[in-house]
């Protein structure tokens, strides 16, 4: 029968469309977003996520930290250095794991600063005065106030943003992928998906580069 | 015109009515698993209506049976009406704040639009509407 044959040959016409379309689509879309497109990147990246460096970036540098703790403060410079030195590369993506006691008070500040576009200016001002306010022995966090007009923020401001709920559910949020990703620790570095299994300059620099060699094979 | 060529137009009309419903079934397959959209309750219930329209229209062309008319008219009609709704939900004219998906996926929410103008709600109203519109057209056919 003719009439069968049109359809028969319809429909398998239709399922290899679908079939090839899709792995078309998912090919552009892996082209496009890298590592972004696999299943669980939003574990890493989530909408809120405050990150620095071209949207075109293949490498992306998810790190957890902690306002408050000094290690974190360290790797900054370390962190911006790899980036420079491959500029458009490497996307940073900070992630809140606020681990020590009231450290969440000073996520909430930069959250609140991020809404006067002073985010990285807050955050280096915080990593920058961190001593006179973390100290474990002694924790002052209200010392933190004294320093922030350097970033150029209205302080003011911050004070009445920080309290809003959406920052505290986002930071709930990123501790729930902390704790999703085994991150017992800050800094807890990722490089597309990839964790840092050994704590240190030298293997961040390894596991970067291995990213890098990856994504950009020339 | 000699009956075998009428009942081969025939036949052509819902073939084509069944290729509608089918491509509007895969891209709605592809937009929620291939591009990851999850689809709101309308969408749902819109789907619920096209689905079976595949196989149904399928059922009737083996062999030739005007009586395919009757059965998937109520569902082609039903799933324009949710169709229409959304599209005004979509547009706006009906406030979102009186509609049931309150909770998961907005109904409004704007995913594509293609070529300018064609969002996912209105591809559905355009498949439905030309699916309706084939299935008059092999009524008035078939019952002369």
């Amino acid at each position: 029968m003719k009439t069968h044959v049109i359809f028969g040959i319809t429909a398998v016409v239709l399922i290899i469309a679908f079939v090839v379309g899709s792995s078309y689509y998912k090919g552009k879309q892996s082209e496009k977003f890298g590592f972004m497109a696999q299943e669980n990147a939003e574990l890493f990246v989530r909408d809120h996520s405050q990150t620095l460096g071209s949207d075109d970036a293949k490498v992306y540098l998810i790190e957890f930290m902690d306002p408050a703790c000094e290690t974190c403060a360290a790797f900054s410079s370390f962190v911006k250095q790899m980036m420079d030195a491959n500029p458009g590369k490497i996307k940073l993506v900070i992630r809140y794991a606020p681990f020590h006691d009231g450290a969440d008070y000073f996520v909430k500040i930069l959250e609140a600063a991020k809404k006067q576009g002073k985010y990285w200016e807050t955050l280096a001002v915080m990593y920058g005065s961190q001593r006179y306010w973390a100290s474990h022995r002694n924790p002052q966090p209200q010392k933190i106030w004294q320093f922030l007009p350097k970033a150029g923020v209205d302080v003011e401001q911050i004070r009445r943003d920080m309290n809003d709920p959406a920052i505290a559910k986002l930071i709930d949020q990123d501790l729930a992928d902390a704790k999703t990703l085994n991150v017992r620790k800050t800094p807890g570095f990722f490089a597309n998906g990839k964790p840092l299994q050994n704590f240190g300059y030298q293997q961040l620099q390894q596991l970067v580069q291995s990213e890098l060699n990856a994504n950009y094979p020339n | 015109m000699t009956q075998s060529n009428k009942k081969s137009l025939s036949w052509n009309i819902l073939f084509l009515c069944w290729l509608v419903a089918s491509v509007s079934t895969m891209g709605s397959l592809f937009f929620s698993y291939v591009m990851g959209f999850a689809p709101c309750v309308l969408c749902w219930y819109q789907r619920i209506f096209l689905f079976p329209l595949v196989l149904i229209l399928a059922v009737g062309l083996f062999p030739l049976d005007r009586n395919v008319v009757k059965y998937a008219f109520p569902l082609a009609i039903a799933g324009w009406l949710t169709a229409a709704y959304h599209n005004l939900l979509y547009a706006g004219i009906i406030p979102e704040s009186i509609q049931p998906c309150s909770q998961g996926v907005s109904c409004t929410e704007e995913y594509i639009k293609l070529f300018g103008f064609l969002s996912i709600p209105m591809l559905s109203l355009l498949s439905f509407t030309t699916i309706i519109s084939l299935l008059i057209i092999l009524y008035r056919r078939t019952s002369k």
